[in-house]
């Protein structure tokens, strides 16, 4: 057990795989994507209700759904870090921030755009919207702290920190439909007693989450090789790979 | 002051910017809940004052709305069951408006007592399926009722 912990938890090990990997989960990622849309955008039906325009969900939802999960690693990592002192736990999270605030903007614009058309308005300052508005700036300012601070080694504590407390808005986000009379409709999926959608419209749906989920992971090797790289610069592993031709 | 202190300065002040921001939005969307909101009755029974901005809830009436044949300006009328309230606008109305619906809408009462509307907002609900399948919940009988609700707040007097 341990010694699986120690393996997973070295740099030069880790980087090998990612880079074995990463290629193959972007490819997945691509077709996964290609696939959604066109089962979301061609082959879905139209709502009964909202007719045609329900089909952002199939960008809208995924987004939403990835800014949270995204930041849930984040603040997970970041304890594992602060707890245990892994540094590469502190990599994973530096690697997630970026790519988690673009999926909660992502989620923010096309929620935007579907809400003037049916709802009537572009904005309104309520639980769902508003508390997902706060995820976005609990990235913004995890970015901002680990740029604020010189030291590495500090810079990652106090940022690590900060995601921790800041998880508490991942409930206060999925519960605030349900806590507080929000414009946002309750939720359709997540439910006890069942989906409300059309299996017909879910499934595309589902390709589009495994298709963001995907790209995440992807995003997320890559990026972590240049965070290890960044960090153990001076090693022996890194200038072996340098002057191998293996970066 | 060293450019390092200085650094740690604009970080806590930042992040007390950033601390302060989130709370400030949060108290907003408690005061803006969409809760808030007048009755027909309520205008009718002259609890606000012509000029003052608030938000209207009720049922759209079965057709009571007028479109105008060269813009976009149209009228309708709103009810809770007990009172009608006019209501004008001059927008575009969310896909979601229906008769029959519950909508709020944002305005100010005007002299003759119509509700001029700056935005009518429109819920839809969770449910999502083909309209071939919610024919046949419709004929079944089985179709979940949304009409004369806004979330969880009824808009009509039962």
């Amino acid at each position: 057990m341990f010694k699986w912990i120690h393996k997973f938890g070295s740099p030069p090990f880790v980087y090998g795989v990612s880079k074995a990997i990463s290629p193959w989960i972007g490819v997945a990622s691509l077709i996964l994507f290609a696939w959604g849309l066109y089962m979301g955008l061609v082959k879905a039906p139209p709502d009964y209700e909202q007719g045609e325009v329900y089909r952002i969900i199939y960008v809208h939802v995924p987004a939403a759904w990835m800014s949270m999960f995204v930041y849930v690693v984040m603040a997970i990592s970041s304890a594992i870090f602060i707890i245990w002192r892994l540094k590469l736990a502190d990599v994973v999270a530096e690697s997630s921030a970026l790519i988690g605030a673009s999926f909660t903007f992502l989620a923010l614009v096309t929620g935007s755009i579907w809400g003037r058309p049916t709802w009537g308005t572009w904005w309104e300052w309520d639980a769902r919207l508003t508390s997902e508005l706060v995820l976005l700036f609990l990235y913004l300012g995890y970015m901002a702290l680990r740029a604020a601070i010189e030291h590495p080694q500090s810079a990652a504590r106090a940022a690590a920190i900060l995601a921790i407390v800041g998880v508490i808005n991942i409930p206060i986000i999925h519960f605030s439909v349900e806590w507080w009379n929000s414009l946002h409709q309750p939720a359709t999926i997540t439910r006890a007693d069942g989906p409300k959608m059309h299996i017909s419209m879910l499934i595309p749906l589902f390709i589009m989450l495994g298709a963001f989920q995907l790209y995440y992971f992807h995003h997320l090797l890559v990026k972590m090789r240049a965070g290890m790289l960044m960090r153990d610069r001076r090693a022996r592993w890194v200038s072996e790979r340098v002057e191998g031709g293996r970066l | 002051m060293t450019p390092k202190r200085k650094q740690r300065l604009i970080l806590v002040s930042l992040m007390l910017f950033g601390c302060a921001a989130a709370v400030g939005l949060i108290i907003t969307a408690f005061k803006q809940n969409l809760e808030h909101f007048h009755s027909p009755a309520d205008v009718v029974a002259g609890a606000v004052s012509p000029g003052t901005r608030f938000r209207l809830g009720g049922m759209v009436v079965d057709g009571s709305v007028v479109r105008a044949t060269d813009s976009v300006n149209v009228q309708f009328d709103l009810t809770d069951n007990r009172d009608v309230v006019t209501v004008q606008f001059d927008d575009i109305l969310p896909d979601l408006f229906r008769e029959g619906q519950g909508i709020v809408a944002k305005g100010q009462l005007n002299n003759d007592g119509d509700f001029v509307a700056s935005e009518v907002l429109a819920k839809h609900d969770e449910n999502y399926m083909p309209p071939e399948v919610a024919a046949a919940l419709e004929k079944a009988g089985q179709m979940p009722s949304t009409a004369a609700t806004f979330g969880s707040k009824t808009l009509v007097d039962p």
